[in-house]
């Protein structure tokens, strides 16, 4: 089976992230997968049993303070080396900000074709893109190079392999040149965001915009999205107004989001509100305005004031607990 | 300061946006072409660092004749001049390619800063500042809010999944701005008349020194192969409150089992 590099993102919180098991999946479909692990000393420790679990073969550990204490430029380095030597039948890694930052330096170095925001790849190297803010499907492939994709997170549904693998680790030599140590990071702050799962990876997302009011209100958002284990989004108008952080933000100018059910609170749906968030499975307004272009796109829309609406969806909610 | 700021022209994401069916590129007939809208936030940084510490602000941009509009707009809203590179073996080039391009011309042009928009709307693709630092060889500092200079030393807070980053480096350096980096300004009437006598330097493929037939579609390395609009979305119930709005919310959600 021919050997499909998957790098790997995960969080100190919750350990691997939910896009990279989706990578895994999608690459036990194309061959056989390796984890490509970039950190700092000790990063691969708490992953391996969890890339096992999803069928990871072989798990590459590249660990070195240099990867954590600089930004992308060492991670490209040592994948490129990598892929190099092992010439896989394809790369594949997150569509996140730094996903999509390594592959692009992976294609300069490679001079290789790269395709991003990818929701699905076949063997023969055929990908599907979502493009226009959603309004347009693109199938495409790379024309020089080997397949490099970066995976919208949420396209495809992770899922164990039939039998869990033991994979064998093989470290990885960290050796970096000067361009690889421009950038130095001097501060990480964590902002707590507490049990909820992350935006563009969540099942669930409930978004509040200029109709909720004030920030305070924003606590009904919460509210909800905690009752369906989702995370909270923005419109941009409400995080104009100071209502939630930039951070939540969906939208052409924000993340983009493509959950099995979006639930938009006080969101009047303009088009770059929608460009976030148009390729959601199923999705509920709530909305005073029944003229809201945001009902064009709901499966199941309720004209009445949020601030009854959802308390009362949150009591029944708890009730049928 | 000697900065270049990278303008793109970009369908207007807030009209309905297509692709061609003959070679499968952008239609810029299908919706009016605008500045990508993150590079105007590029351009205002640009003219506040100038305001502080001196120096000139060039716009570079490769695109058909029509980004001339882009580039000219600014011009109105003070940068000193452009450079646009323009080519017709240009069409279809991808990112890689359009990174070769743009790298040879900042190669021409020596600045010490490059600022860029985070993203552009039609590619939505994040990758252009990171490919050009790799080619030159200097730091890519990417999305960021924030961005202080203090001599050579370029400092930025930039929003992360988990929270926020301070990254340092020295110039020359590429730089993407997120939108809440600042606040735009418009152009001024004074702004609009100078524009008209500020330099806008053409530089073909020849002029950089770049095989015509390793960039545009003959030299692109991805393919598109085919396209289609995405179906419209089935349009779905919707009910009135009338006090028990909430449950019948609920109703649905337990038939599509989200609860
Ligand atoms: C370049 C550009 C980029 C942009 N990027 C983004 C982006 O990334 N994300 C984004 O969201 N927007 C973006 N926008 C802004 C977008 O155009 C809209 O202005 C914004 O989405 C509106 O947010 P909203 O729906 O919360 O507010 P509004 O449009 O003001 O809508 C508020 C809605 O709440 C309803 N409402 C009010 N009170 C109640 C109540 N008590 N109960 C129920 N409903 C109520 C109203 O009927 C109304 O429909 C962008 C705009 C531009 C120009
Ligand atoms: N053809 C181009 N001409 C000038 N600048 C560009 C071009 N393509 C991309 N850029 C710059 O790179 C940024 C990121 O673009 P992208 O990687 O396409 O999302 C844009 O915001 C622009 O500032």
């Amino acid at each position: 089976m021919p050997e499909v590099l998957v790098v790997v993102e995960a969080t100190r919180e919750f350990g691997v992230k939910k896009v990279t098991l989706e990578l895994l999946t999608l690459a036990r479909q194309l061959g056989s997968p390796s984890a490509v692990v970039l950190g700092g000393p000790g990063a691969v420790d708490a992953l391996s049993g969890t890339l096992g679990e999803y069928g990871a073969e072989k798990i590459y550990a590249a660990e070195h303070e240099e990867i954590d204490g600089h930004l992308v430029a060492p991670k490209a380095t040592v994948l490129a080396d990598l892929v190099r030597r092992v010439q896989p039948a394809a790369v594949l890694l997150a569509s996140s900000q730094e996903g999509k930052e390594i592959a692009g330096r992976l294609a300069v170095k490679l001079d290789n074709g790269l395709l991003t925001d990818v929701t699905e790849l076949t063997t023969e190297g055929t990908a599907t893109q979502v493009v226009f803010a959603g309004s347009t499907i693109v199938t495409s492939r790379v024309t020089r190079g080997l397949p490099l994709a970066t995976l919208r997170p949420n396209s495809v549904t992770p899922a164990p392999a039939s039998a869990p693998t033991t994979p064998a680790v093989e470290r990885l030599d960290v050796v970096l040149g000067e361009a690889d140590k421009l950038v130095r990071v001097v501060d990480r702050v964590a902002e707590q965001k507490g049990s909820r799962p992350e935006l563009t990876e969540a099942s669930v997302v409930v978004s509040g915009g200029r109709g909720v009011g004030n920030a305070d209100n924003f606590k009904l958002v919460e509210e909800l999205a905690d009752l369906l284990g989702g995370a909270v989004g923005a419109s941009r108008a409400a995080v104009d107004s100071g209502f939630y952080p930039h951070q939540f933000q969906v939208g052409q100018t924000g993340k983009t989001v493509s959950p099995q059910l979006y639930i938009a609170l006080g969101i009047s749906g303009a088009i770059q509100h929608r460009a976030g968030m148009q390729t959601s499975k199923t999705i509920v307004a709530v909305n005073k305005d029944p003229e809201a272009p945001i009902f064009e796109l709901a499966d199941f829309g309720v004209v009445g004031d949020l601030h009854k609406v959802v308390p009362q969806t949150a009591e029944e909610i708890r009730k049928r607990r | 300061m000697n900065i270049v700021v990278l303008v793109k022209q970009v369908p207007d994401s807030s009209m309905d946006r297509n692709l061609r069916s003959d070679d499968n590129t952008v239609d810029r007939g299908s919706a009016s072409n605008v500045i990508n809208e993150m590079d105007e936030y590029a351009i205002e940084e640009a003219l506040r660092i100038r305001e502080t510490h001196g120096g000139e602000v060039t716009v570079l941009t490769m695109g058909p004749a029509q980004a001339t509009e882009s580039i000219r707009k600014a011009l109105q809203l003070g940068a000193d001049k452009a450079v646009h590179v323009l080519d017709d073996a240009l069409a279809g080039s991808c990112a890689v390619t359009t990174s070769r391009v743009l790298a040879a011309a900042l190669g021409q042009l020596n600045p010490d800063l490059v600022l860029c928009g985070a993203e552009s709307t039609d590619g939505r693709v994040q990758v252009m500042p990171h490919m050009l630092a790799e080619r030159l060889g200097v730091a890519a500092l990417t999305g960021a809010r924030k961005l202080t200079i203090d001599g050579a030393t370029l400092t930025v807070e930039r929003q992360t999944e988990e929270g926020y980053e301070v990254v340092t480096a020295v110039t020359p350096a590429v730089v993407s701005v997120w939108d809440t980096i600042n606040e735009v300004r418009l152009a001024s009437f004074k702004g609009i008349m100078a524009a008209k006598k500020k330099p806008v330097q053409t530089l073909a493929l020849a002029d950089l020194g770049v095989p015509a037939g390793e960039v545009g579609a003959a030299g692109a390395t991805t393919e598109v192969l085919s396209h289609h609009r995405r179906p419209p979305r089935s349009v779905g119930q919707r009910i009135t409150d009338d006090g028990a709005g909430g449950i019948k919310l609920v109703e649905f959600l337990a038939t599509e089992k989200f609860v």
